[in-house]
């Protein structure tokens, strides 16, 4: 299939220059190599810019109230579970007023593609602080600066016994493909963090890895099975270090130092895979604090683990149910009331 | 007599809701109606002997039975808080038979129940025409199972089967049937049966033998106890609770159509028995998501029904609070919903397990924009099915919510239900798209009633993006533009309005010729019923309130005096002055978290 069988006739109303439009790019991208046909695909919103992406796709769509596309998503899919879902939510919309849909969804493990834009912003509300500003953040809600410390939707994602987490970047559209499309196949709620850029009201907001000449330096792309390197050169490598501590924390070394662990994202155990996806994050927990950056901001597949899905469970169930009944219809039902 | 009506109240821990339903079912096999009000406290365990822990059960049983009673003709005390609560909320008649457990009047138990004196019924200033019968309740149980192994504590909770015993022998009922109800309700803890039916039996043959001296009941007079109806018509009848009524409605709506049924819900006073009935339902390929939250509830629901099931969701006051931004969205998207909202005492958490009827305005109009949707009402326990029934078929032919009133009265209530076949329920036909349309549809096309189609995810060729943003009336796509929003909240009331035409005209009960009209909604048709018959006036009950059926106006127009009769301060009658011009409408309320007293009805008309 062609990505161009994906998108819908409508004008595409992002801003010129927002990350957006890559991630939607991306999508069809990935949906085509998924291949699954427009008609079994159903994509589900919520309200903000990232919110508007069903409009922009030739499948099943609905675009619905803030913070609700979890709830709407899990009925659908649970309903339904031939179809392939999409939802498509933001910083604000997932994780402030949509914060608790999006934590049952995942502990549930609905069998849901979850695109979780975030741009650390309000946008469609033109500029207000988000649940992921940095703590001291200048917005038009916050003048003085937030004095809230943000979430890490990662850590948020794995407190939630999240079964699959990776983060992208708009500006690394083959990685954006790549979680997509590795979201699809895992069973389960995938959540794949998009950070994108508000070219608007919080321009450079992943500037720090999003630039050219620093991504490979300051960003690893994790691959399961393979070594963790990164680097311009593919020089560096990610190793934990046991030395006078009680709990290991993850360094730099050399690509070639035999330390350099191995990427396991079918690994249960949550530990390292959430060590791995807070690499970088305290850069986010203050806006005006100095970081001094050792570690890479981690990209890609970070946890990808199986446990039954919710929408399975609850329909096996009812056909097992189903199966060892004597009464199925609803006059077989009434026949074994006490009556007279 | 032609009725009784009869009030277990104790402790609420003391299995009075399990009595009272046994000795209810027991009286409705044996042919008389029913009506029944469980009135329990919101704590579920309040200290034991306390005024706020005391639960009460009562029925009405007999011949022409709308209400079950305003007052009580026998009652059962099981201990000194109850009769306190009895006496003071003035629960029985003058000429009344109390049965009370004269073994929890101990020193401790009268100050539990904040009794100033040592002696209750001095205190009390029960009336002397009253009959009290002392039965050690508490020692006779002991007795009936001193020899069953069990501790105390277990041998305490069967007092209340030797009540039901000796309720049973007064009322003539016969043991064994009573017997039966016992195993069948303990059937998965069969270890249970054989003391309960000990104590039971017990019970009876404590009235049998010893000789009870009950003097005002003529058992013997008007026989109310053995009328058999088993020969009427072809269609069986049970007794069923409102919450039960409403689930199997919404089950047998699901198969008349062959759609799934789908419940998004979350656990709420008085509502939640629909969702467990719901929950052992898989057998009828019921989905029931118990969900996050209010919101989730109905978002789950409004997901499925985009999906192409049939959706609905159960809650009451405050979780249709929650639910209306979501109700909205139904309403913009146009999809079929179903909302049951069983009212509760309000505003906020108010009195959950009481009844009221205030949630009207908020479900006719809580929500923001132009945002019109169905607003129905059950009016009795049994009939919870055939509302629910309709509601889903009016959903799911117009591609609207519509959202069902019941209320805790009806909810928890029981009355008796004609079983009606499937195949005998009107047919149900969704609006689904036509094949014709695949590769021109887009979700605003609409048929000739403004009605539009419905295309479900996985049929192809039928793409397309629903909204809760304004959408353009021909393409279906987003828009702003100002006459065409206009055009849209014209079509989205004028799809509701033509929905009059689905439903039956108001009927005036009772006597039509009088020149006075009490008018009511929702679960007092009973009560209203009864005090329209003892006022020898007419009664139009409404069960539909948006649309209204056509001819209400009409038929208020026809009557000197319009009374009004809600458990609310009048949110009907608000409605009404909007909508009929020329009736001056009066107005008579009780909000006291109980149904009507019809007594008080009467008394207030005739003023």
């Amino acid at each position: 299939m062609e990505a161009q069988e994906f998108k819908s006739n409508q004008y595409v109303r992002f801003c010129p220059g927002c990350g957006d439009h890559a991630i939607l790019a991306a999508l069809t991208k990935a949906m085509a190599q998924i291949g699954v046909p427009t008609h079994e695909t159903v994509v589900i919103s919520g309200i903000g810019c990232s919110s508007r992406m069903p409009h922009y796709l030739n499948t099943y769509g609905f675009n619905t109230i803030h913070g609700r596309g979890g709830a709407i998503a899990t009925g659908v899919k649970t309903s339904h579970p031939e179809l392939t879902v999409w939802q498509m939510s933001g910083d604000g919309d997932c994780l402030a007023i949509g914060g608790n849909h999006f934590i049952h969804e995942i502990r549930r493990n609905v069998n849901l593609n979850i695109c979780l834009f975030n741009n650390r912003i309000y946008g469609l509300t033109k500029g207000q602080y988000s649940p992921t500003s940095p703590k001291g953040f200048v917005s038009k809600s916050s003048p003085f600066g937030t004095v809230e410390r943000p979430f890490v939707p990662a850590e948020l994602v794995m407190g939630a016994r999240g079964t699959f987490f990776a983060r992208t970047l708009d500006v690394d559209m083959p990685t954006a493909v790549d979680c997509m499309v590795k979201a699809h196949q895992h069973k389960g709620a995938s959540v794949i963090e998009c950070l994108v850029n508000c070219v608007i009201f919080n321009n450079g907001t992943h500037s720090w890895i999003a630039d050219r000449e620093t991504r490979a330096e300051r960003s690893i792309v994790l691959r399961h099975g393979e070594k963790m390197i990164f680097g311009k050169d593919n020089d560096k490598g990610l190793a934990l270090d046991y030395t006078n501590r009680l709990i290991p924390r993850l360094i730099v070394v050399a690509a070639d130092d035999e330390r350099v662990l191995v990427h396991d994202a079918h690994e249960q155990d949550p530990t390292l895979h959430r060590m791995l996806a807070l690499m970088g994050q305290e850069r986010y927990e203050n806006a005006n604090a100095e970081v001094q950056d050792e570690l890479p901001i981690a990209l890609g597949v970070i946890r990808d683990v199986e446990a039954e899905t919710y929408d399975e469970a609850v329909n096996k169930q009812i056909n097992e149910v189903r199966s060892q009944s004597h009464a199925k219809t609803f006059d077989e039902l009434t026949a074994t009331l006490e009556q007279w | 007599m032609k009725n009784v009506v009869i009030r277990f109240c104790g402790d609420s821990g003391d299995g009075m809701q399990l009595t009272g339903n046994m000795f209810s079912s027991l009286s409705a096999i044996l042919g008389d109606e029913i009506s029944t009000l469980p009135d329990f406290p919101a704590e579920i365990r309040a200290p034991q002997g306390t005024l706020g822990g005391v639960s009460g059960f009562q029925v009405n049983l007999g011949q022409g039975v709308y209400t079950p009673g305003d007052k009580a003709d026998v009652i059962v005390a099981m201990n000194a808080a109850a009769l306190k609560v009895c006496v003071m909320n003035k629960l029985f008649h003058d000429h009344a038979i109390i049965i009370v457990d004269t073994d929890t009047f101990t020193k401790v138990d009268l100050e539990k129940a904040q009794y100033k004196t040592d002696n209750p019924f001095e205190e009390l200033a029960i009336k002397e025409s009253v009959q009290i019968v002392p039965v050690a309740l508490t020692s006779l149980t002991k007795e009936s199972l001193k020899d069953s192994g069990l501790d105390n504590k277990s041998i305490l909770k069967s007092r209340n089967m030797f009540a039901l015993g000796l309720v049973c022998w007064l009322f003539d009922r016969p043991i064994d049937k009573a017997i039966h109800f016992l195993e069948e309700k303990f059937q998965k803890k069969p270890a249970l049966i054989p003391n309960n039916v000990k104590v039971l039996t017990d019970g009876y043959n404590y009235g049998q033998n010893l000789a009870l001296n009950v003097i005002h009941l003529d058992r013997s007079a008007e026989g109310i106890w053995s009328m058999d109806r088993s020969a009427e018509g072809k269609n069986k009848h049970t007794l069923i609770a409102g919450n039960k009524a409403t689930a199997w409605g919404l089950i047998a709506a699901a198969q008349r159509c062959g759609k799934r049924l789908f419940l998004g819900s979350y656990p709420i006073t008085p509502a939640t028995d629909i969702m467990h009935e719901l929950a052992g339902r898989k057998d009828m390929n019921v989905m029931v998501v118990q969900a996050e939250d209010e919101i989730a509830g109905v978002c789950t629901a409004i997901g499925a029904s985009f999906a192409g099931d049939l959706a609905c969701t159960s809650t009451s006051g405050p979780g249709l609070s929650l639910k209306s931004e979501a109700i909205g969205l139904a309403v913009m998207a146009e999809l079929p919903l179903v909302v049951i909202d069983v009212q509760r005492g309000g505003p906020s958490t108010g009195l959950p397990t009481k009844t009221e009827q205030t949630d009207l305005l908020q479900a006719v109009y809580g929500r923001n924009g132009e945002c019109p949707v169905v607003v129905m009402a059950a009016s009795n326990s049994a009939n919870c099915f055939d509302y629910a029934y309709r509601a889903c078929k009016i959903a799911l032919e117009n591609m609207t919510p519509v959202i069902l009133m019941t209320d805790t009265y009806l909810a928890n209530g029981s009355s008796v239900w004609q079983i009606p076949q499937l195949a005998e329920l009107p047919e149900i036909c969704p609006q689904t798209v036509p094949e014709e349309l695949k590769g021109q549809y887009n979700p605003a096309l609409r048929d000739s009633h403004s009605i539009r189609y419905w295309a479900i995810p996985g049929m192809e060729g039928f793409e397309h993006r629903n909204i809760g943003l304004e959408r353009d009336a021909q393409t279906g796509v987003i828009s702003t533009k100002p006459d065409n929003h206009e055009q849209m909240v014209r079509a989205r009331q004028a799809k509701i309005d033509q929905i009059v035409e689905q439903l039956p005209l108001l009927e005036v009960q009772g006597n039509a010729q009088s020149d006075t009209l009490l008018v009511g909604w929702g679960s007092t048709e009973g009560h209203l019923r009864a005090a329209a018959n003892e006022l020898n006036c007419a009664l139009a009950h409404l069960n539909y309130i948006n649309p209204m059926p056509k001819n209400t106006a009409e038929v208020m127009k026809r009557y000197k005096r319009v009374i009004v009769c809600e458990l609310n301060t009048g949110q009907l009658a608000t409605i009404l002055r909007s909508r009929v011009s020329d009736v001056v409408f009066e107005q008579y309320n009780e909000i006291q978290g109980q149904p009507f007293s019809v007594e008080r009805i009467v008394e207030w008309v005739r003023k």
